[in-house]
């Protein structure tokens, strides 16, 4: 079954890495990873479909996580991954939905592009993430950063933004930036949003060549282009997204401790929270575009025993230094969720209100001449 | 600074680095070789091995599977006809014409001898370019963009000669069929025929094999004979093939500046590079004649451009982590698999790395090139093999390189579709480039002209940029008409008289003039609905190839005409084979499919030894098994199998 060439087979060169591995493993308590092996079967392989391109940020994403999860599945499978691109993603969850097995031998990578879709019911879309039960889930944050032309502070810019217009690249109206468009409408900002980029670097590019006013990038992507801009004048950070805490409330984000989040920049120039129809969307959006921003799942009618077998793997390693470490440059300074708690987050999120829906429906035609 | 050159230089010919980068290298031969593997394919093979890879040999590894793509594509260009890739569709108009004349060698040692040049002069552009790159790449804002795939589409004038208002239709025709897809200012699908393939537009990998690879099998199979019409020694053309090189100094040094300065720029690359070159190899040669049937210029220029283009393609990845072309997208992903992230920390922090980079793509490139040169010759000997032996096999490797682009079957059905386009663009003389480089641009013009508008209104087209490339695309289409007038003066109107600049017309220009009209009738109606912004594209595509039609309709009633005479049964005949075939594949599968077809072409129609067809056929099968385990594909299995 299992070639030894096949390109994307892990278990082997991660030379370094394995000794920090079987550590981490004994620690955790190599014995009990014995045991369950009995307990349930593992497939000898998994297919992993990454429904994007080889080489885009999903794929790294899937690449980077699939030899730690194939070290601690219990008899160590071989992870395939398999890319389907097409659609934003709609091609290959499609084909996943219709064709994956069900014996936990089939495992799928889907990220914002994925989940927005679904929420918006878009006509292509026949998938279902009530069909698939969620193994982990790796947050993100992000940040709204602006030219300094338009104020010296925060403040400045904030008001000046509520007084004229001004430019934002998104790739989409109903992309990773829909969250932010929303943000940004409540706050009062007049944005204009241009749409075509083809990846949010491109959005930052049309901020560099002074195109764009403001911008916005997501933790690891504003750590290495934007903060050098910032440093030397050239943007001014704004607000944060914030992050979802287990309770479900928006606290400031790890990787921006000194940024003030959307919703406190919010309460200082309204008074109160933000509520209704608007608000009510940039929660759903936010959370399943960054709280569960990528996700592995698998058919829901897979053998229990062996999603919790999956689900124990990630818990395995999540915690410890050796993949905090390493998942750094890759993630940012966030912790992955498993199990249950995603599942949670993901049934809240995904669940859009009809009075949520038509209202995006009417601001998106009516704001940004965007038609779903 | 230059110890850091120079350390990075010293690290490059340690036996790891050499060894890594030799695999890179070897593997992106293969792959460029293979039609339809390209870049990506090559990356995707690599990228497993490169999580825990200590970066500099990762990225020595990386860079010889890039640098060397651009070359070894150039074997199924010139030899098959085949665009390996969609850096080397130029390559294929003139380097497969001359393969049919039997100077396949001399095609390959200059276009390998210029891929070499070429890739070492990017590499020194971007040693020195990379430092200052980057207030020059910002420089260059949607509106300059937007006039870049202007004079990318200018190059359809220069291609089309005196049938500018067919090249104009084509070109039309191309831009129609590239605007299907999405609208990228309103997210509205513009979708002809409600197909769900259809969403993403079609892959350009498709679009080129049909266009040009079809076409020149059906246009084989009906001639007979093998590829090379003329014999040649082949020794000879190989010597011969790098004299050109070193007679056309200029050319590979322009074509190569134009190559590296154009790979810088974020979003155009590879996709017009190839073109812009090979326009301007026909607008500075004196006499134009032979290109297009075969002048070795139109090999030199394209392929000293685009191995540059593959080192320019660096900037904007390193610094801006924004890639230039698909191979660079994947290579980005290595740099993030690697623990790297492009921005300026490449040229701080790590600028070691970077130089690592551009030394190993120096190297890279001598080494492919060399590696080439050497089987240039008996490869080149396949062009005498009678044609018949061959043409399942490249059959199979079209349809197998169809299949990569999108993995579904559709991708079949659009080549089968494009290839009809193309053998009728074939059988009439209607300019395929032109088609292409209208579907290529399509969505860049767009894009960019929507971006320009929104960004910056009114001015952005007084920009000094913006100016300056107006000026050249005014002279592109200016000088040469002024020529044209200035010597038909000089020698009165005698010209006018002979044969070949009559008008001429035939049933195929009746069919395809007549059936661009209705296909433009049907996308109006069908397009009616779209919004200003969404269909504003479509719409003026529609405009060219209606008022480009009427203006030859005109021309044709007006002046006298010689009727041409286009026979099409018999390829009509090979065409409907074709769709036999992918119907086979709908109902048994590829794999099944592609054995049977093989061995009954084999027999029946090549009339090969019973033993041979054998053989070639289990090759096949085997190539493409190997293939699918050693890629995670699924081939298409047949509604059979799965009953």
């Amino acid at each position: 079954m299992t070639c030894p060439n096949t390109p994307s087979a892990y278990p082997f060169s991660f030379h370094c890495k394995r000794a920090l591995l079987t550590i981490a493993c004994s620690t955790l308590g190599f014995v009990s990873i014995c045991a369950s092996a009995d307990e349930v079967t593992v497939p000898n392989t998994i297919h992993w479909t990454i429904p994007f391109g080889v080489g885009g940020g999903t794929d790294v994403w899937a690449r980077f996580f699939a030899p730690w999860m194939s070290e601690n599945i219990a008899g160590n499978p071989t992870l395939v991954i398999d890319n389907v691109p097409g659609g934003g993603s709609i091609n290959g969850s499609n084909l996943f939905a219709m064709r994956a097995q069900h014996d936990g031998s089939q495992w799928i990578g889907t990220s914002a592009s994925t989940q927005y879709p679904a929420m918006l019911e878009d006509r292509r879309v026949r998938y279902d993430y009530t069909d698939w039960a969620p193994i982990l889930a790796t947050p993100t944050g992000g940040v709204v950063y602006a030219q300094p032309n338009l104020g010296s502070d925060a403040d400045a810019i904030l008001k000046a933004m509520s007084e004229g217009r001004v430019k934002f690249a998104v790739q989409s109206h109903t992309g990773l930036e829909l969250p932010v468009l929303i943000a940004l409408d409540l706050l009062g900002a007049d944005v204009q949003a241009v749409s075509g980029m083809r990846s949010r670097g491109e959005g930052r590019l049309a901020f560099e060549r002074g195109e764009a006013d403001i911008d916005f990038q997501t933790t690891s992507a504003y750590f290495s282009s934007v903060e050098p801009l910032v440093e030397s004048g050239r943007a001014i950070p704004l607000f944060s997204l914030g992050v979802l805490n287990d309770e479900g409330e928006i606290v400031r984000d790890p990787a921006f401790a000194e940024l003030p989040t959307f919703l406190e920049v919010y309460e200082r120039l309204n008074g109160d929270a933000p509520e209704g129809p608007a608000y009510d969307a940039f929660r759903k959006f936010f959370a399943s575009g960054f709280t569960l921003q990528k996700m592995i799942l698998v058919p829901s009618d897979t053998p229990t025993a062996l999603i919790e077998e999956y689900r124990e793997a990630a818990r395995r390693f999540v915690d410890t230094e050796a993949f905090e470490s390493a998942a750094e440059a890759q993630l940012g300074p966030y912790t992955p969720v498993v199990g249950d708690v995603v599942e949670q987050h993901l049934q809240e999120a995904m669940s859009l209100s009809d009075e949520t829906r038509q209202w995006l429906t009417e601001w998106l035609r009516e704001q940004h001449g965007a038609r779903i | 600074m230059l110890e850091v050159i120079f350390s990075s230089l010293g690290q490059l010919f340690t036996a790891s680095h050499l060894f890594y980068m030799m695999v890179g290298v070897l593997i992106g031969l293969v792959v460029g070789i293979i039609p339809g593997l390209g870049g990506i394919a090559g990356m995707s093979l690599l990228l497993p091995f490169l999580y825990g890879m200590e970066p500099s040999v990762a990225l020595g590894m990386l860079m010889g599977l890039v640098a060397v793509i651009p070359t070894g594509d150039t074997f199924a260009s010139v030899l098959l006809g085949i665009p390996g890739s969609s850096a080397s569709q130029a390559t294929v108009v003139d380097g497969f014409s001359l393969a049919k004349k039997g100077q396949a060698a001399r095609a390959l040692s200059s276009a390998f001898l210029s891929s070499l040049i070429g890739g070492l002069m990017g590499a020194l552009v971007l040693t020195a370019f990379i430092l200052v790159a980057r207030p020059i790449v910002l420089s260059f804002s949607s509106s300059e963009l937007f006039m870049l795939t202007l004079l990318g589409l200018s190059m359809v004038a220069v291609l089309s000669g005196k049938d500018l208002f067919k090249g104009l239709v084509a070109c039309g025709f191309g831009l129609l069929v590239g605007t299907i897809g999405m609208a990228p200012a309103t997210g509205e699908f513009r979708l002809p025929f409600e197909v769900d393939y259809l969403y993403d537009g079609l892959p350009l990998v498709v679009v080129g094999l049909g266009i040009f690879a079809l076409p020149e099998i059906i246009d084989l199979l009906v001639k007979r004979g093998s590829i090379a019409e003329q014999s040649c020694e082949l020794g000879k053309g190989w010597q011969q093939g790098m004299k050109d090189v070193v007679r056309q100094p200029g050319l590979v040094a322009r074509c190569a500046g134009i190559g590296s300065l154009m790979g810088t720029i974020p979003g155009l690359a590879g996709s017009v590079v190839d073109w812009l070159t090979y326009g301007h190899a026909v607008q500075s040669a004196k006499d134009k004649s032979q290109f297009g049937k075969g002048d070795i210029r139109g090999v030199i220029a394209p392929e000293s451009a685009n191995n540059a283009c593959a080192c320019g393609a660096m900037v904007p990845t390193l610094l801006f982590g924004i890639p230039g072309s698909g191979t660079a997208a994947v290579f980005l992903g290595g740099l993030l698999l690697l623990g790297l992230q492009p921005g300026v920390s490449m040229l701080e922090t790590n600028l070691d790395l970077t130089y690592t980079i551009i030394w190993s793509l120096a190297l890279a490139n001598i080494l492919g090139a060399a590696l080439c040169l050497g089987l240039a010759k008996p490869v080149a000997s396949l062009t005498r093999v009678p044609f018949v032996i061959l043409a399942p096999i490249i059959t199979i490797l079209i349809l197998f390189a169809a299949y990569q682009a999108t993995r579904s079957l559709g991708d079949l059905f659009a080549l089968g579709a494009i290839g009809v386009l193309g053998v009728l663009f074939k059988q009439a003389n209607w300019s395929r480039p032109a088609f292409l480089i209208g579907f290529v641009l399509a969505p860049g013009a767009e894009a960019y002209f929507y971006q320009a508008a929104q960004f910056q209104g009114t001015e952005a087209f007084i920009r000094p940029g913006v100016i300056i490339i107006g000026l050249m695309i005014a002279a592109t289409l200016i000088i040469p008409a002024l020529r044209r007038y200035l010597s038909s003066r000089r020698y009165g109107n005698s010209a006018h008289t002979s044969n070949a600049d009559l008008l001429s017309l035939g049933t195929i220009d009746v069919i395809l003039m007549s059936g661009m009209l209705a296909v433009a009738f049907y996308t109006w109606v069908a397009f009616s609905e779209l919004s200003l912004l969404g269909g504003i594209m479509p719409r003026l595509a529609i405009a060219i190839i209606v008022i480009a039609c009427i203006i030859e309709i005109c021309r044709t009633v007006s002046r006298p005409t010689r009727w041409l005479a286009q026979p099409c049964r018999q390829a009509a005949m090979w065409v409907t084979g074709f769709f036999l075939l992918i119907g086979s594949i709908m109902l048994l599968g590829f794999v099944i499919t592609a054995a049977i077809f093989c061995l009954i072409f084999l027999l029946l129609i090549a009339r090969a030894k019973p033993l041979v067809a054998v053989g070639i056929t289990a090759s096949i099968t085997l190539f493409l098994i190997g293939m699918a385990n050693l890629l995670t594909l699924t081939y298409p299995t047949g509604i059979l199998a799965s009953l």
